[in-house]
């Protein structure tokens, strides 16, 4: 078994690598001739060490450590060399590949339920990793399996060694899976992109995890990852891709501070633009000032007219079926929650996933069914409606969605996809109608012609989301619903998709609702924000306010949870980093949902629901201790 | 990055593209082409029609220099003649009862699939109950009620039992549909139920469906014959593969060729059938090779 030369425990400051890469290329051979994947990576890290490796989707990143770890799919090929301390990796045998991965190197990918197999408990899924690595009987497992989750920081270790990967969230999951990495006592750890489909909150907790781990254990670490605020946060070096070539490594401070490549410097940017003006705002927290900006930056809307959506005490709940012939139980997506939109306003709702946020989205548009409370679209309660009515008013209210490929229904065209709502809603239109019309859709959200008979797996995730854009957009719609339009795509492509929002809505009062759970990106595009937890309402404030001077103490757990692009600032910030992740909403805490990870929480928290006081027009909070709290 | 093609790659073309590179179902796809082509031309050309009687040469065996290639019946009736007509009804038979099933299961599965609740429950038990009623009985009942060589009857029974299948198949891939955002955003965009099921669940289900259709044919072929052989299908003097079988049989130890004629055109028919079937699950979904 390889292991790393004793010198690298003598002499920590001039480590021998860990892993050293030279020249490494993978190619491809498609039946259209080769690809390359990548040339000419070099690059080493060393123990103690993490290298962040940087890049947009498609640079070669995630292919690189693939053919390391020996992982290609059969018509990829590795040249060059990769050395883990004395062993090159790519003239290894299978067997003695095998062998490696898992005990001396582990991994960590970014989807961590379809990385577990499902239908073995986590449990199981240890004391297979670990007896392979090492013979032992079962109780021994068991306890160093325990001994493992602990170290993840996964919150009651010995229930979670009985449940199913399905039954644990997303950030335990992940968890889970950093303890298989661990469990053979790696030297190495790659983490391909491991916090990418996380809320804020666990994508910090999770890196905070892996920072500690790096500096209690030694392990060397590579994290692969399009984020620069989680490089800054962790990496010691960093590499930056482009087009399978590194084209600049070297300290991370240096790397982010003062880039000499202008593509990195053009990363870096677009990062420290998503990230906006939130430290200095937070410096100036006085909370008069920022809230009156926000105020104004409101656009003014008649005030006749009847709103284009609103909706109030809405409620939304599922029967969820424990076991056959027992009860089944309510759960609760939505309680209670009221808001209402006029022409021009654009309303932001944050919060992190199982708050709600989707299904509210849908309950107001009526492609759920809510259990109780009232919508209301231009003035009609939609409740009392026909089916037909109904439908017809749909022209006015359209949505885009997350998934920007499976919102497109793949047998159609591009034309035919966004020529769709018109089929329904303007039939007096004839064929060369309603191509001109779909033509002129593809124009405004800077889509070329040309695509309008592709199909949708021809396109990359950006056209896709564009196309979405274009379909809900064709009908010059009133209200806008964007469901985490931007979580799919790269950070370049959402800062494009937001300014064409920004664009759209200013050019036709537009009125939008934008759901994420990125705060930055809903900075950028709404005047207000509405903060959820648990499917209740949590707070509501001009974006301004909101950002300079939280009031509710989870819309400030949330915003501390954004990542810095700044290394000075970003290490410090992860040691912070707040633990917790929100309760089942099938048994919500007593009194405020929000009591059991919220700082301040005192034994009244528990008995009384905060009710929702309304400090000023277009604000609201729910907490009962708001006006006390520093 | 991805390269791309000169022109749009639709799911329909695609899979045709991978069908061409497969030799073996292009074979197949070609042997049933061409048997297809005979069983629809040669009863013409040739001198003898499936019922004409020739007392000159009674069972006959095959002579390719002769007058009956394939020799003769009994009854001296041609065999080349008779195999190919055979052909020709088996393959009308079990097309005809493929598409109606299909037709009946697709649009059933649909609908239940898509309504869902109470709709899908009651659409789904009917399913269940006639899946339960013991096929043969419900044929043997139908063909006894009317009159035995009446095509209609025999289409009915086939197709009756035929499509439970496919509605099932099709109402599992559009409860798997009705989750993906592209029904929903057609919800949003105000088409209405019957418009969505039959602009965006009906042809994303229809790759599967294309498959399984290839191998409800011979299926079908094989009920057919099956049913033809007990005496319950086709009648004399009309020519099916089963009951070519069926008097092939009774002749096995005399007049071998009566039966085997015949036979081997039917395991030539369903072998091409099911290749193509194999072959166009591969091409509609290379995956899962």
């Amino acid at each position: 078994m390889p292991s790393i030369p004793a010198s690298a425990e003598a002499l920590p400051g001039a480590a021998p690598p860990v892993l050293s890469l030279a020249r490494l290329g993978v190619i491809f051979d498609t039946p259209a001739g080769s690809l390359i994947a990548a040339e000419e990576v070099t690059l080493s890290v060393a123990r103690g060490e993490c290298l962040g490796v940087v890049g947009e989707s498609g640079a070669g990143k995630s292919q690189v450590f693939l053919a390391v770890m020996g992982l290609l799919p059969p018509n990829g090929r590795a040249v060059g060399s990769a050395r883990f301390g004395a062993t090159e990796l790519l003239t290894l045998t299978q067997a003695a590949l095998d062998r490696l991965r898992g005990s001396d190197i582990g991994m960590v990918f970014q989807d961590p339920m379809s990385s577990l197999t499902p239908h073995l408990t986590v449990g199981e899924q240890l004391t297979e990793v670990l007896r392979r690595h090492a013979p032992r009987g079962a109780a021994a497992a068991r306890a160093r399996s325990l001994a493992l989750l602990e170290r993840v920081h996964v919150s009651d270790p010995a229930a979670r060694l009985g449940q199913y990967p399905h039954e644990l969230s997303g950030g335990m999951r992940q968890r889970v899976m950093i303890a298989l990495a661990l469990a053979g006592d790696p030297a190495l750890l790659i983490a391909d992109e491991p916090t990418t489909s996380l809320d804020v909150t666990i994508q910090a907790q999770i890196l905070a995890l892996l920072a500690e781990l790096k500096r209690e254990q030694g392990l060397a670490l590579i994290l692969i990852t399009h984020d620069i605020g989680a490089v800054a946060g962790l990496a010691d070096r960093v590499a930056v891709m482009r087009a399978g070539r590194v084209i600049e490594v070297g300290a991370a401070t240096a790397v982010l501070k003062e880039p000499h490549s202008p593509y990195t410097r053009a990363l870096v940017q677009n990062a420290r633009r998503l990230e906006g003006r939130r430290d200095e705002a937070r410096l100036d927290g006085t909370l008069n000032a920022p809230r009156l900006e926000g105020m104004t930056t409101q656009p003014v809307a008649r005030e006749d007219a009847p709103p284009v959506l609103a909706v109030s005490d809405l409620s939304v709940e599922y029967g969820v079926a424990r076991a056959w012939l027992r009860p089944r139980r309510r759960l609760a997506a939505l309680s209670g929650v009221s808001l209402a939109l006029r022409a021009g306003q654009s309303l932001g709702i944050v919060g992190e996933s199982g708050c709600g946020k989707s299904t509210l989205a849908r309950a107001a548009l009526a492609l759920l069914h809510a259990s109780h409370g009232r919508i209301v679209w231009m003035g009609q309660g939609v409740e009392q409606l026909p089916p037909a009515t109904l439908r017809a008013l749909r022209r006015d209210l359209q949505i885009i969605f997350q998934d920007p490929l499976g919102s497109l229904d793949p047998r159609m065209t591009v034309a035919q996809i966004v020529a769709e709502p018109l089929s329904v809603h303007e039939r007096a239109l004839d064929a060369e109608g309603r191509r001109r019309e779909s033509h002129a859709a593809l124009e405004r959200v800077g889509l070329a012609r040309e695509l309008a008979g592709r199909y949708p797996h021809e396109l990359s995730g950006g056209e896709c989301q564009r196309v979405g854009i274009a379909r809900a957009m064709i009908l010059r719609p009133r209200l806008l619903v964007c469901d985490e339009p931007l979580s799919a795509l790269d950070v370049p492509t959402q800062q494009q998709i937001v300014t064409l929002l920004a664009s759209l809505q200013a050019s036709s009062q537009l009125a939008m609702l934008f759901i994420s759970h990125n705060l930055a990106l809903v900075r950028q595009l709404c005047a207000q924000v509405l903060v959820l937890y648990l499917g209740r309402m949590m707070e509501l404030a001009p974006a301004a306010t909101l950002y300079a001077a939280p009031r509710h103490p989870y819309s400030r757990e949330l915003l501390a949870a954004i990542p810095s692009v700044d290394p000075d600032i970003e290490p410090a910030r992860l040691r912070r980093v707040r633990s917790g992740e929100p309760p089942s909403p099938l048994a919500p805490p007593s009194g405020c949902v929000y009591r059991t990870r919220c700082p301040h929480a005192q034994p009244v928290c528990a008995e009384r629901v905060p009710a929702w006081e309304q400090p000023a027009a277009g604000e609201g909070i729910a907490c009962l201790r708001w006006r006390e709290l520093p | 990055m991805s390269e791309r093609a000169a022109a749009p790659r639709g799911l329909w073309s695609d899979a045709a593209r991978r069908l061409k590179r497969d030799r073996l179902v292009v074979t197949a796809l070609a042997v049933l082409a061409a048997l297809t082509l005979l069983a629809l031309i040669a009863p013409l050309l040739a001198p003898w029609s499936y019922d004409s009687l020739d007392w000159q040469h009674l069972a006959q065996p095959p002579a390719l220099t002769g007058t009956h290639w394939f020799g003769t019946d009994r009854l001296g009736r041609d065999l080349f003649v008779r195999t190919l007509a055979a052909i020709r009804l088996s393959l009308l038979i079990s097309v005809l009862a493929s598409g109606v099933s299909l037709v009946i299961g697709v649009t059933w599965g649909a609908v239940a699939g898509f309504a869902g609740g109470r709709t899908d429950g009651w659409m789904m038990r009917f399913v269940d109950v006639l899946y339960s009623l013991p096929y043969l009985f419900v044929v043997i009942i139908l063909t006894s009620l009317f009159r035995r060589d009446n095509l209609t009857v025999l289409l009915l029974a086939l197709g009756a039992v035929g499509w439970l299948t496919t509605a099932r198949i099709v109402r599992a891939q559009t409860l798997a549909l009705k989750r993906r955002e592209f029904i929903e955003a057609a919800r949003a965009s105000g088409l209405a139920p019957g418009a969505i099921v039959l602009r965006h669940i009906v042809p994303n289900v229809l790759g599967p469906v294309v498959v399984y259709a290839t191998l409800i044919v011979p299926q079908m072929i094989l009920a057919e014959s099956f049913l033809s052989f007990l005496g319950l299908g086709v009648q004399e003097p009309h020519a099916s593969l089963g009951n070519l079988i069926f008097v092939g049989a009774q002749e096995m130890e005399s007049a071998p060729w009566m039966l085997l004629l015949p036979a081997a055109f039917l395991v030539a028919l369903l072998l091409c059938l099911n290749l193509l079937g194999d072959g166009l699950r591969d091409a509609f979904d290379p995956r899962e090779r």
